[in-house]
């Protein structure tokens, strides 16, 4: 599904990714995880385009994203921080959504998942945090496409919209899609993924199954897997 | 880009700031010439503001649109849209905005004035044509600046200190080598720096209309070849639609390298 | 003895009656017995009238001696194929109207003329239309006649190969109206003439100027326009010249003026209208001149004031929107300004008596920045500009720091 070959990317004097190779199959919850810094974002941008690698190549679905833009199509981003046009209403906002990318599936079964039909006249910049981010993860999921990416989707969520959320991320599992998630809750990435990508220092430092990971570092739950990796690399 | 010109513009179109744009053109339109009740004053006085405020107000609502609207940037840059598209898209929003403001708030008090019926309508149109390039212009610089600086604050402060150096410090330089090399013919020097500015530019164009006879005086045959005939026209616009081109490329350009 | 006496009168009577009654018309045609204006002179007795008839008449060198009405119906072509003057009148009392007279020759050691007048008095050139022509109507060393109603329309193009429209040398007390003058070097030009009129003329696009005084005094010119000369108006070397009603139009050019004053004095110009010039008036050396009511509307300057020019006065003048209203290349002032409406004035009138409670200031900084330094007039307008301007309006240091107008108006001045 997703290749990614010797990336390669600076900020400034920052070395943020270095030689990073990650193959990602068809189908399944990826959790990437990593300390402050290790370069989760840069690598979810540079596969989205948003950040343009010094070196390297990524391809989806065998095919390099360098020129074309179309290849977005594709996937379904949920940003970590949903800030959007505060003129706009929740309405205009997902018609724009609908309008640049082509014809949404489901939007009014997770408009009525999410409780959002009060909103759904008012100003973007009339809505609460949690509210915003129903709308982000509403954007993200009325596409139908194979690879979803999200990004710290359990923000400013309550309890009610993290179990539905859940709930779609397995749905869309069940279709066949490739999930690809970062997040610092490690109880929802232990709850929902199937298997961990695990960034230090600008490299995959581990890739596989939850249960592998425990066993390699001899730790009973992952939040301590974690925390054990990060302190015999720091310390 | 069409569609995210759509949007753009119709977000800003709703903003507060549009609409008090529009007001303060509206407002300087109706005292100008029902107060003053001079044409040709306010010919005068509108151009000052044109070359003057035109280009401030561009610069700071392309800073400023460029900076709020970054987060919804991001979301517009997940999907499947050309990163150029997206921000010639935002742009055009923001200067086409603007421009509207600018157009309606002068243009209404003037309709209702009489202009349709007054030989003042070229000049005025001149005045409101070269009030849209330094709205395009402008918010062009300004995207570059903000495309460039991460740093909300730096940026800010660059794009300010630009129209400073355009508006008010580039012609003290300007005129400070005209003195200094006044023993050399500076008809050349002149009519470059000239074309270098933009608002110098503008400025040039609109008194090809007011002050022709004061122009006209200067004796050097570069000067009357500019001035004298349509030539000066012709190259000043020519000029303005560069000032608009070189900036907008920069935009597609430096945007389809930026990291976000 | 009162018989005598009668005869006496009848004898004057029939004397007068044979100049008057019994002056004969003569008739010059292709198909007349007399077939040239020559030759219709040459016949005629004194006082008798010459009617040309309608046709071309290819002749130069027409002299008049007798004074003789010569009058062209449906406008007769006088025609000097370029070969030299067409008509001399060294008569008194000679009237010529309605001819079309063209091809005057062009030399560079004579001033061929369409008409020339030599040394007469009484004469009235009317009703003529003069086209490729050197000089026009030349009135040489003649005085009390008239000039009107002529259209005079030449093909100058430089100064050194074209001559006058209307050119009065040492000739007194001649009327000059109601003429049409374009595209020759002077429209009207006087050279030591005093007290002639000059009215309601039109002198448009000559090469050098619409009218032109040197040595002249005591003339009167009013209600004419003068557009798209050389420039408008030049009085030289002049005194007491009235200037009333006139419009000076679109003078441009590097030399280029509405009205140039040099060396004049006690000269009056009122109620006129100085639009679109690049300078409006430019005076230098002339003193003790009144410029009362006058409007300069759009000029690059208004005024030009260089070297020494003394007493002079402006008072219930507008100024309005003139790229700059003064220049002045000296520090020193002695003129007087009072009264006057200036659009640039920026002042208020908090006691509302109609006249600004600030002084105005007229000469900028920029002003004289662009006298030194011509190429900076490109930026004019500037913002740069206005803040120097500005500072020098607080604290004057390079323009004359008593050239001000003390009571500038409020509101425009009509009378």
């Amino acid at each position: 599904m997703v290749s990614v070959q010797d990336l390669h990317k600076k900020f400034g004097k920052n070395k943020v990714l270095t030689g990073l190779d990650l193959e990602i199959g068809e189908g399944g919850i990826f959790a990437v995880l990593g300390p402050n810094g290790s370069g989760k974002t840069t690598l979810i941008k540079s596969i989205l385009g948003m950040v343009i690698p010094d070196k390297g190549t990524i391809s989806i679905h065998g095919k390099s994203i360098k020129k074309d833009s179309n290849y977005r199509k594709q996937i379904d981003y949920l940003p970590q921080i949903a800030n959007f046009p505060s003129n706009l209403k929740v309405k205009e906002l997902i018609t724009m959504i609908k309008d640049l990318r082509g014809n949404s599936t489901n939007e009014a079964s997770l408009i009525e998942l999410f409780k959002l039909e009060p909103f759904i006249d008012k100003k973007l910049g009339q809505l609460s945090g949690g509210t915003k981010q129903k709308v982000n993860i509403l954007l993200t999921f009325m596409f139908d496409s194979p690879l979803v990416i999200l990004d710290e989707p359990t923000t400013g969520l309550d309890p009610i919209a993290l179990i539905r959320l859940k709930d779609l991320i397995k749905a869309e599992k069940a279709k066949g899609k490739t999930v690809l998630i970062t997040s610092h809750i490690m109880s929802f990435v232990e709850e929902i993924s199937d298997e961990i990508v695990f960034l230090l220092e600008g490299k995959i430092y581990f890739k596989g199954t939850i249960p592998a990971l425990k066993t390699q570092t001899n730790q009973p739950d992952l939040e301590h897997a974690i925390a054990s990796i990060l302190t015999t690399n720091h310390v | 880009m069409f569609k995210i010109l759509k949007y753009s513009f119709f977000d800003l179109m709703r903003s507060r700031w549009s609409y008090v744009y529009f007001a303060f053109y509206l407002l300087l339109g109706i005292v100008l010439l029902f107060l003053n009740n001079d044409l040709s004053k306010a010919v005068i006085t509108l151009m000052n503001v044109i070359i003057i405020l035109v280009p401030l107000i561009g610069t700071i609502f392309g800073v400023m649109y460029y900076y709020n609207s970054k987060e919804f940037t991001e979301l517009l840059l997940a999907q499947p849209l050309k990163r150029s598209s997206i921000f010639l898209g935002q742009y055009l929003g923001v200067a086409i905005s603007l421009s509207m403001s600018l157009i309606l708030g002068l243009g209404i008090p003037f309709v209702f004035y009489g202009l349709f019926m007054s030989n003042a309508i070229w000049d005025f149109s001149l005045l409101l044509i070269t009030g849209v390039f330094l709205t395009l212009i402008f918010t062009a610089l300004a995207f570059n600046i903000a495309l460039s600086n991460e740093n909300k604050i730096k940026g800010f402060g660059y794009a300010i200190l630009m129209w400073l150096f355009l508006a008010v410090i580039y012609d003290g330089l300007f005129l400070m080598s005209l003195l200094f090399f006044e023993d050399y013919p500076l008809d050349k020097l002149s009519l470059i720096g000239t074309v270098l500015n933009p608002v110098d530019l503008s400025r040039t164009l609109i008194l090809l209309k007011l002050d022709i006879s004061a122009l006209l005086g200067y004796t050097g045959a570069v000067f009357k070849q500019f001035f004298g005939t349509n030539f000066g026209l012709i190259v000043s616009f020519t000029m303005l639609i560069v000032w608009v081109a070189l900036p907008v490329l920069r935009i597609a350009k430096k945007s389809k390298k930026k990291d976000f | 003895m009162p018989l005598k006496k009668h005869h006496i009168l009848s004898a004057i009577l029939i004397i007068v009656l044979s100049n008057t009654l019994f002056s004969q018309n003569i008739r010059v045609c292709k198909t007349c017995d007399i077939k040239t204006l020559q030759g219709g002179i040459n016949a005629a007795q004194e006082h008798d009238t010459i009617i040309i008839e309608k046709g071309t008449y290819k002749e130069i060198d027409v002299l008049v001696n007798k004074p003789l009405t010569i009058i062209g119906k449906d406008y007769p072509v006088i025609d000097g194929e370029m070969k030299g003057e067409i008509i001399t009148i060294t008569a008194d009392s000679v009237t010529v109207d309605g001819l079309f007279i063209k091809n005057v020759g062009t030399s560079y050691t004579s001033d061929y003329a369409a008409i020339r007048l030599k040394r007469v008095e009484n004469f009235v050139i009317k009703n003529l239309v003069l086209e490729k022509l050197f000089f026009g109507i030349y009135v040489e060393k003649s005085n009390n006649g008239k000039v009107f109603h002529n259209k005079i329309i030449g093909d100058a193009e430089e100064e050194y190969n074209s001559g006058n429209g209307i050119q009065l040398w040492y000739s007194n007390n001649i009327e000059i109206e109601h003429n049409f003058v374009q595209r020759v070097r002077d429209g009207i030009y006087l050279e030591f003439s005093d007290n002639c009129i000059i009215k309601n003329n039109v002198s448009s696009h000559n090469v050098r100027y619409g009218l032109h005084f040197m040595f002249s005094n005591d003339d009167i010119y009013q209600d004419n326009l003068f557009e798209k000369n050389g420039a408008g108006v030049a009085v030289m070397f002049s005194k007491k010249i009235k200037m009333y009603n006139n419009i000076f139009r679109e003078n441009w050019g590097t030399a280029s003026y509405g009205l140039l004053l040099k060396e004049i004095n006690d000269a009056e110009i009122m109620y006129n209208t100085f639009e679109e010039n690049t300078i409006g008036i430019n005076t230098e050396g002339s003193n003790r001149i009144k410029y009362i009511h006058n409007n300069f509307i759009n000029n690059g300057w208004a005024i030009k004031v260089l070297g020494a020019c003394y007493t002079n006065t402006f008072t219930g003048n507008n100024f309005l929107y003139n790229s700059f209203d003064m220049a002045y290349n000296s520090k020193v002032n002695d003129n007087e300004f009072d009264g006057n409406y200036w659009s640039e004035y920026t002042g208020y009138d908090l006691d509302k008596n109609g006249f600004g409670d600030v002084p105005y200031r007229p000469v900028k900084l920029f002003s004289y920045i662009v006298n030194r330094t011509p190429e900076t007039i490109i930026l004019l307008r500037s913002l740069f500009i206005d803040i120097i301007d500005f500072s020098e309006k607080v604290s004057p240091v390079f323009t004359p720091d008593n050239l001000l107008d003390n009571n500038p108006k409020i509101k425009r001045i009509t009378w």
